[in-house]
């Protein structure tokens, strides 16, 4: 079910900065809505956002049912040594899902 | 002419002008939220925290300046299910920021988001989208390293409240 799609620009100047895009597939069920027959909906959304960058943690979020179904997140890194990034992120009913996207740096 | 037999008017009302009611109707909310905000402006004060319980316990007593937060969001929302936001610094040093927390002032879970920075961080840029459950004050609060707390109080008035359901 865990699904996303990430953005990073090609190439990648040393000690540059570049924006990372990310659009996770998840419900983001809140809670607050009921079925077709009136039972509550369970909660199940992404608790815990982590993207890490060869292998140092590069940005973590703390996520709630106030992001939008498919949460975006775009945000900014400094580029280091080509390597990849790696973005890990853990909902209600435990799941977790995991994308990875090649980062490639040029002198 | 007509040549069928005559309706009550009550019976013609209902007939031929439901359409131009409804579009009546549907002119006169478009004035009414057309209006809301400029309304809404004149009481909002963005130098001022709204009463947020989860904000007073992050803060735990400390004080706040009003600048250097950007918060970019749109004044009127169609759809608070999904409303897009952009958050900044103004003027901040790479390794100067520590977290950008988001609160709302309605929404069943305040604490919407809290973003924690790293030494990697070449911007404390984040662009993202949120649900809002209603009209409502949003505050972005970045925590620099050096214990100073920036904050940027908006108002969005939401036409389509998110999780309608449970409320």
């Amino acid at each position: 079910m865990a699904d996303a799609r990430v953005q990073v620009p090609a190439q990648i100047k040393r000690g540059a900065p570049f924006e990372v895009k990310i659009a996770i597939r998840h419900a983001m069920e809140t809670g607050y809505r009921v079925d077709d027959v009136g039972k509550p909906i369970k909660r199940n959304v992404i608790r815990e956002f982590v993207c890490k960058y060869n292998g140092a943690e590069a940005l973590r979020v703390d996520m709630s049912s106030g992001f939008a179904a498919n949460p975006l997140l775009q945000f900014w890194l400094t580029a280091g040594d080509s390597g990849e990034l790696v973005f890990e992120w853990l909902d209600d009913s435990g799941a977790r899902g995991t994308e990875r996207a090649a980062i490639n740096v040029t002198a | 002419m007509n040549t069928r037999e005559p309706v009550s008017p009550q019976r013609r009302l209902s007939a031929a002008g439901a359409r131009r009611r409804a579009l009546l109707a549907g002119a006169g909310a478009l004035a009414a939220t057309q209006g809301l905000p400029a309304l809404a402006q004149s009481q909002f004060n963005a130098n001022e925290l709204p009463p947020i319980p989860a904000l007073n316990e992050y803060l735990a007593g400390r004080r706040v300046q009003f600048n250097r937060m950007q918060l970019e969001i749109p004044r009127v929302a169609d759809n608070g299910n999904s409303v897009p936001v952009k958050l900044g610094v103004l003027g901040a040093a790479p390794g100067s920021v520590q977290s950008i927390h988001l609160f709302s002032e309605v929404n069943p879970v305040p604490r919407m988001a809290v973003f924690h920075f790293s030494p990697l961080a070449a911007r404390y840029d984040i662009e993202s989208r949120v649900r809002l459950a209603g009209t409502q004050r949003i505050v972005a609060l970045a925590t620099l390293t050096d214990g100073t707390l920036c904050v940027k109080v908006a108002e969005v008035v939401v036409s389509i409240a998110a999780c309608l359901d449970g409320n």
